[in-house]
């Protein structure tokens, strides 16, 4: 359902390092963390972009980039064809009408001292032009039926409801001033397995009705792939594999990739005595610190001195199949499927 | 103690815990207060400090009430006379009624500490909030003139500003008296009350639905006052209690150093700083405004524990 | 090596088990009521097998293991029915002094949450050491060459220089390597996993499932490992005991559950997760909620979200049916579950 259509989220090259300060009054800085370093990618109208990647690689930096919650260091983030990043006041503002968001913890993400129709219905208080008041409540509860949730439990309190549910009202939230692109950072990671299914198919239909653009943030890579049309893989800061779901998850280029696909259980006991996996060893490094030239290469099978000297460029290579991998010995392996 | 929420979160240490344990269907809505009131009222200790709290007020409000006596007037002759029938606490140095003086003593004190709390909870309150809001070098700015005034002894800081803006020579009215008296006590005390403030702005502040509001364009007026204050108001609610107890002790204290409140005023602590000399001689004009004065320290102490009690999370 | 224990004290009637948990009963005496936890929960682990206790948050396998380490918190909890046997000895009706010998030595114990399991304030040389101090009476000396052996076993690198390093210094898949070694240090017979990887990294995770693995091999112990993950499980485990609302509602060895599950919230949990070989559509999901402890539903706790729900559901708790000699299901209607065709 993906391709041609319209770009609605463009991002060029996006830096962000925060800085290391000391200082009781005057803070100097002493270093950073570079959190997101040079990240550029377009999202479709419609369509889902998985950014995977473990702690630290800088995805949730990324997402906190994209709401404008955090300003850059550099780069653009175009929504609509204009940078939010640099946007301020009413601009900004009117802005976030087209991207919202839905956080991963149910339990922290919904304020506690507000009720769900208050909670709901805060993004008609913030902009108040969308809906006339009189309207407000009537429209709060169409968005608790369109989530799920009985509309008539609006005067209720958050921890009245259970994780799927408060989730579910996140959701609610975000689509409140029916935005182009909802960016869903880890939704449904804190929720029983039972739940998780629930939301992601909760997701799936509000895409297709409302034809919404998903940034699909998660460590998990089978619930990435179940929804992405895309994938995007990070590591310390950096996009190391970029492709459609098939290209990423049946023909991975990159060693990092490879790496975390072969990782990932399968809940298939048949034919487990024969799986390979690729143990990285040790733990990623620091981004306050990281590596010269490829950032994996403190972890990688493949390293050789190139590796340290010179950043491999995310773009398409031979032997990677026609999708961008960053590595310079990238070549397509299909690590899950051993038969 | 334990409601089964937290029991279940950690046994079980897994994601979503209050889904198994917390109905979610169960009737009328229920907000956090509801709850934090739900847990107060099984309380004895909250019952307790409670009614003691509505005989103090009830004191301070209606002295009348309580005694017929005219609290100044005095009878020379009856000087320091021991507990009787007539008089049931005694009668002190100038042969005023003790009972009457403790009585019409509630007021000021509880006066006193009243509205040096509120001043407090001004002060330290805003400056907590611009301090955790803003931020950046305001907030150290703010945090460093903080801990200059808690640098200074409570005491030796008084001395000096009541001793200049007030001195003994001086003859002020009542009123005046006791606003400097308030506004000493606040100036000195708001710093502890920023610190609170701005520890638990802080911890709103970087909560997801912080993040959320933002996300949807909340300015910062709607976030001070929709998400970061009505959740951090538990531990300034908290704080403030004991705070009025602590001071209502803090104006004794300065009134027996002979530098806070002072004739025409009556309170208990002058009452007891009037009759420390005569402690071996006639105890009961020292004993029984000190026995008031630590029963209704005590009250807000109890009271703000309790409150403490219900509102931290840890317990539900 | 557990010669406190009397041998076969008990029944001796557990031919080749480890450890056998026989219809536990734990409740939580709560405020607003009576938590049944575990209610008559049943295995058994034998030495060198791996049996994972799947279950989502609120099904009891975590108490059920707590109760077992005799480290869960009494009150609000108390255990009202039930036998634990380590080597045939009920560890329930031991005085805490035995008690205390067989945890550590007998059965030990890794948590999922490392860096609240370690101290802060000592070095994890010194507290892998005093395991040796306590349970062995090691010297100072001997009991630190211990602990940096230990270390280096659990593939702590360059574990000598580490050795007087604080947990916060370490990662947090080498704060799990730690703790493990702690656990493994007295080479117990039974390790009892909580949701150990669940909060690593998949590439971490990977790391020490393997470590795990590896261990068992070399000393063949018995392996309970607690998760709610799937995929895990299908990794490692010999046998699986999946637990809902506080009852193992179905056992049975992995390959036959994962082929063909006998019960329908096992049934229902396969086909609710993503996988990533394969690319599904829309995902089953189970609908409705877990079950609220202090309000169980009448019946099979399971039956308000059952799509093989009948009358006597509602009404009949389901025993777990034997369907063959290793495999059980705590559900009427396994036939059908197995048959695959919902009503």
């Amino acid at each position: 359902m993906a391709t041609p259509s319209e770009v609605v989220l463009e991002v060029r090259d996006l830096v962000k390092h925060f800085p290391l300060t000391q200082g009781i009054l005057y803070k100097r800085q002493i270093g950073a963390i570079k959190a997101v370093d040079g990240i550029s990618f377009d999202l479709h109208r419609g369509e889902t972009l998985g950014i995977v990647g473990e702690s630290g690689c800088g995805k949730s930096t990324l997402a906190k980039l994209l709401m404008a919650l955090e300003r850059p260091t550099s780069g653009k983030v175009l929504v609509g064809g204009k940078d939010i990043a640099a946007a301020r006041g009413s601009e900004l503002k009117h802005m976030r009408r087209n991207i919202q968001m839905v956080m991963q913890d149910p339990y922290t993400s919904l304020n506690p001292r507000m009720t769900v129709g208050d909670i709901v219905g805060e993004p008609y208080e913030i902009h108040s032009e969308v809906v006339p008041k009189g309207d407000r409540r009537k429209r709060v509860q169409e968005l608790l039926e369109v989530v799920g949730l009985n509309p008539d439990h609006i005067n209720r309190y958050p921890h009245q409801f259970s994780g799927g549910q408060r989730q579910r009202i996140g959701i609610a939230r975000g689509l409140a001033l029916q935005p182009e692109i909802i960016i869903c950072d880890e939704p449904v990671s804190a929720l029983d397995v039972s739940i998780q299914a629930q939301v992601m198919n909760l997701l799936d239909g509000l895409q297709k009705e409302f034809n919404l653009a998903y940034i699909f943030i998660a460590h998990d890579l089978s619930v990435v792939r179940h929804i992405s049309d895309r994938v995007g893989v990070m590591y310390l800061g950096k996009m190391v594999e970029l492709g459609k779901d098939t290209e990423i998850y049946d023909r991975p280029s990159h060693p990092y990739t490879q790496a975390l696909l072969s990782a990932v259980p399968v809940p298939d006991p048949d034919g487990r005595e024969q799986r390979e996996r690729i143990i990285l060893q040790g733990d990623p490094p620091s981004p306050a610190n990281p590596p010269s030239g490829c950032r994996f290469r403190t972890r990688c099978w493949k390293a050789q001195d190139i590796c340290a000297e010179q950043e491999p460029l995310l773009e398409i290579r031979d032997k990677a199949g026609d999708h961008p991998s960053a590595c310079h010995f990238a070549e397509a392996a299909d690590v899950v499927h051993v038969n | 103690m334990s409601e089964p929420t937290a029991t279940q979160d950690l046994i079980q240490g897994t994601p979503e815990p209050s889904a198994a344990a917390v109905p979610n269907s169960s009737g009328k809505p229920r907000s956090l207060w509801y709850d934090t009131w739900d847990i107060l009222k099984r309380r004895k200790i909250f019952w307790i400090s409670f009614v003691m709290l509505i005989v103090f007020l009830v004191m301070a409000a209606f002295p009348t009430l309580f005694t017929h006596k005219d609290p100044e007037w005095a009878t020379l002759a009856r000087s320091m006379e021991g507990p009787s029938e007539d008089a049931w606490f005694g009668f002190d140095l100038q042969g005023r009624d003790v009972f009457a003086r403790t009585i019409y003593g509630a007021r000021t004190s509880i006066i006193v500490g009243v509205l040096a709390t509120l001043g407090t909870v001004v002060l330290g309150g805003i400056a907590g909030v611009i301090a955790a809001y803003q931020g950046k070098w305001l907030d150290s700015l703010l945090s460093r003139v903080g801990e200059m005034f808690l640098g200074v002894p409570y005491v030796l800081g008084a001395v000096i500003i009541l001793g200049s803006v007030a001195p003994v020579q001086s003859n002020p009215g009542k009123t005046m008296i006791m606003t400097v008296v308030i506004i000493v006590l606040a100036v000195l005390g708001w710093p502890v009350l920023m610190r609170i403030a701005r520890s638990s702005i802080i911890q709103a502040k970087h909560q997801d639905y912080v993040q959320a509001a933002r996300a949807l364009g909340a300015g910062p007026f709607r976030i001070i006052f929709k998400h970061l204050l009505p959740n951090s108001l538990a531990p300034i609610l908290v704080y403030s209690t004991i705070t009025i107890g602590s001071y209502i002790g803090a104006e004794a204290t300065l009134s027996l150093l002979g530098i806070g409140l002072r004739t025409p005023v009556i309170s208990w602590g002058i009452a007891i700083a009037d009759h420390t000399r005569y402690i071996r001689t006639g105890a009961h004009a020292m004993f029984f405004p000190a026995a008031f004065l630590s029963l209704c320290v005590l009250t807000f102490v109890m009271l703000g524990e309790a409150v403490r009690d219900a509102l931290d999370p840890k317990l539900r | 090596m557990i010669e406190v224990l009397p041998e076969s004290a008990g029944s001796g009637t557990h031919g080749g088990a480890l450890l056998e948990v026989d219809d536990l009963h734990v409740e939580f005496r709560t405020r607003a009521g009576v938590a049944k936890a575990v209610n008559g929960v049943t295995y058994s682990v034998s030495a060198g097998e791996t049996l994972a206790v799947l279950g989502e948050s609120g099904s009891g396998k975590s108490v059920t293991a707590q109760t077992i380490m005799g480290i869960l918190d009494m009150p609000p909890g108390k255990i009202t029915g039930g036998e634990i046997r380590f080597r045939g000895t009920d560890l329930l009706k031991l005085p805490e002094d035995e008690r205390r010998k067989v945890r550590g030595e007998g059965i030990s114990m890794i948590f999922q949450d490392a860096l609240s399991a370690l101290n802060p304030v000592f070095p994890v040389g010194w507290q892998i050491a005093e395991m040796f101090r306590i349970h062995r009476g090691a010297s100072r000396a001997d009991a630190k060459k211990k602990a940096i052996e230990l270390m280096d076993r659990v593939r702590i690198p360059a574990a000598k220089e580490r050795v007087s390093d604080y947990p916060h210094q370490f990662s947090g898949g080498m704060r799990q390597r730690i703790m493990i070694a702690m656990a493994i240090a007295l080479d117990p017979e039974v390790l009892i996993a909580d949701e150990p990887t669940t909060a690593l990294d998949v590439t971490v995770q990977a790391q020490i499932m393997e470590l795990l693995a590896e261990l068992q091999r070399d000393s063949n112990m018995g392996l309970i490992l607690i998760t709610h993950d799937l995929g895990v499980v299908a990794d490692v485990a010999d046998k699986i005991a999946v637990m809902y609302g506080g009852r193992i509602v179905e056992n049975a060895p992995v390959h036959d559950l994962y082929r063909n599950p006998a019960h329908p919230y096992t049934k229902g949990l396969l086909e609710s997760i993503p996988r990533v070989d394969l690319k599904g559509q829309e995902l089953y999901a189970i609908k409705g909620m877990p079950p609220n402890l202090l309000d169980m539903p009448s019946g099979c706790a399971f039956h308000p979200r059952c799509p093989y729900r009948q009358e006597t559901c509602t009404t009949d708790v389901p025993p777990l049916h034997t369907i063959s000699g290793t495999r059980g299901s705590a559900c009427h209607f396994w036939r059908e579950v197995l048959d695959g065709d919902a009503q």
